[in-house]
């Protein structure tokens, strides 16, 4: 029995073809649960008896937080391990799994103020949740601009990933800090986070798109991982005896 | 021991030849501070209510102007270099550095702000207050802010990329800074706030001359 | 389970009156998590453009100078 390398598929040469494989089983999985999850969501949930139908926002908000926060602690996860063991693949994963997190960040502040709107009055409420999710998009685009400013390729994997691993630190921190901070400031009297009591449909929906979320940014982040490798590794043998390189050659 | 505390003579006789750089940090953090009351008028009220925040703001961006001054000129030299091939931990001498660091731009802050609070008619209690909030804080501010600059390190754009990278990892030490002196003017107990602060300035002196010197290492390769 | 009866087409799109919002936030997650991956893909098959063109440079300069050294591995 052959001792299973732990590094088999940190070679970017094993890597690529095998991301290749997972991908259109990963945009199936999100179709999958996404239909399901929109058709729970708005065929069998029941309307909410205080926000009347402006509650199904939630069914793209709270995915997209939830996302946007895994993906940072995933992140910071390949970072360190790039850090630990020094193979460049794991760089790739963290840098191409930020602007994903990053666009999850985004989602979610866009579609927290079209909630907060009716509901509250406001485009903009500062409650902890909202305000740490801007903070965590704040340290999304840290990461990549940072990264984007150093040339050299191996130092800004590195510089980037102990930018990923202090941040990660800081982001309980963050959180309850900014708790803290809405609890004793009493402007925001009011909270995204006090949402309705879930009924159990309105729970599975929200699941179900959490998990067509989840799928949808590993389909996305191994693409670009698929393109970034092969950004990186142009010059050598592996890459360039691809078969879809070989095609488009003729 | 002997190593850090070398490091600091040698940083603060660096400054002393040029007193105006530290002179520089203070008007900007003057001038920066009397822009809020210009710009949402002189209502003394408004001023108080507005002046615990504002300060601190002020002082995280004037030690921003700082930071940046911390490794570029050791790596012009060439300094830095040797500091990281010589015997003695970097993460001793990066120590020395911030501590220095910390003399130079934080102290003086401590040392302004009161009078800065001043010009926003906060009493005496909350002026003591803002100089023991931000006594406990600027060290921070100099602990987080070595890891961005060792991590900017003669990256293009480098102050502005700082400024992006450190102000979000600063905002708990914002919000406990600012929020003490808001307490303090409204009768309340800062105790929670001073605690979490020196929490704080714990956990960044354990960890932040570490990182920085990693950083450091990664920008010297 | 109960199906939601919507009453009419016009119930559904307006969402008791939040239509915009609701509508708004759905409309605006479509269409990031569409462009994402569009955006992926040409990003990967630029890649592969780039690729192939290194390819052919370097076997043209193979086969235009037969003592040259080997690819790189």
């Amino acid at each position: 029995m052959t001792r299973l390398n732990w590094f088999t598929f940190s070679s970017p040469a094993t890597f690529y073809p095998l991301a290749g494989k997972c991908i259109p089983w990963l945009w199936a999985i999100t179709a999958l649960f996404g239909l399901s999850g929109l058709f729970i969501g708005f065929f069998v949930a029941p309307t909410d008896a205080v926000q009347g139908e402006g509650y199904r926002i939630i069914f793209v908000h709270v995915p997209a937080s939830w996302m946007s926060m895994l993906i940072y602690l995933v992140m910071a996860g390949w970072a360190g391990a790039g850090l630990m063991f020094n193979t460049r693949l794991s760089y790739v994963m963290a840098q191409a799994l930020a602007p994903t997190g990053a666009l999850m960040a985004v989602l979610s502040l866009v579609t927290g103020s079209l909630w907060g709107k009716p509901m509250w009055g406001t485009w903009w409420i500062w409650d902890a949740r909202l305000t740490s999710e801007l903070i965590l998009l704040f340290l999304y685009l840290g990461y990549m601009g940072l990264h984007a400013s150093i040339d050299d390729t191996r130092r800004a994997d590195k510089a980037s990933a102990i930018l990923a691993l202090v941040g990660v630190v800081n982001v309980p921190i963050i959180y309850f800090s900014v708790k803290w901070w809405n609890t004793l400031h009493q402007g925001a009297s009011v909270s995204l986070t006090k949402s309705p009591s879930m009924g159990q449909t309105m729970l599975l929906a929200m699941l179900l798109m959490t998990f067509c979320f989840w799928a949808y940014s590993m389909a996305v982040a191994l693409i670009r991982a698929r393109a970034m490798v092969l950004e990186r590794e142009r010059y050598t043998d592996w890459a360039q005896q691809l078969p879809e390189v070989r095609r488009g050659q003729a | 021991m002997n190593a850090v505390w070398s490091i600091v003579q040698r940083d603060l006789s660096l400054a002393a030849r040029r007193r105006s750089e530290v002179l520089t940090l203070l008007f900007f953090f003057l001038v920066v501070t009397s822009l809020f009351p210009l710009g949402v008028g002189a209502d003394p009220q408004l001023l108080n209510k507005i002046a615990p925040g504002v300060i601190w703001v002020c002082a995280l961006l004037a030690t921003m102007l700082g930071l940046q001054r911390l490794f570029a000129p050791d790596l012009a030299d060439g300094s830095l270099e040797q500091m990281a091939l010589v015997p003695s931990p970097l993460m001793g001498l990066v120590t020395g550095k911030i501590l220095a660091h910390w003399v130079l731009c934080g102290l003086p802050l401590v040392v302004l702000a009161p009078l800065l609070g001043l010009m926003f008619g906060l009493p005496t209690d909350a002026l003591w207050m803002l100089a023991w909030s931000l006594l406990l804080g600027t060290p921070v501010l100099s602990c987080i802010g070595a890891i961005g600059a060792a991590l900017t390190l003669g990256v293009r754009q480098g102050g502005a990329m700082l400024s992006l990278l450190v102000l979000p990892l600063l905002i708990p030490v914002l919000i406990f800074g600012s929020g003490a002196v808001t307490a303090q003017l409204s009768g309340l107990e800062a105790d929670g706030y001073i605690s979490l602060l020196a929490a704080l300035l714990l956990l960044s002196l354990t960890f932040a001359p570490w990182a920085t010197a990693a950083a450091l290492k990664i920008a010297l390769e | 389970m109960n199906l939601v009866a919507w009453g009419s087409l016009d119930a559904f799109l307006t969402m008791g009156g939040y239509g915009l919002y609701v509508w708004g936030s759905f409309g605006i997650t479509a269409v990031l998590m569409v462009l994402e991956p569009v955006l992926i893909r040409q990003r990967h098959r630029q890649a592969l453009q780039q690729l192939a063109q290194e390819l052919r440079a370097q076997e043209g300069d193979a086969a235009s100078s037969p003592q040259q050294e080997p690819s790189v591995k």
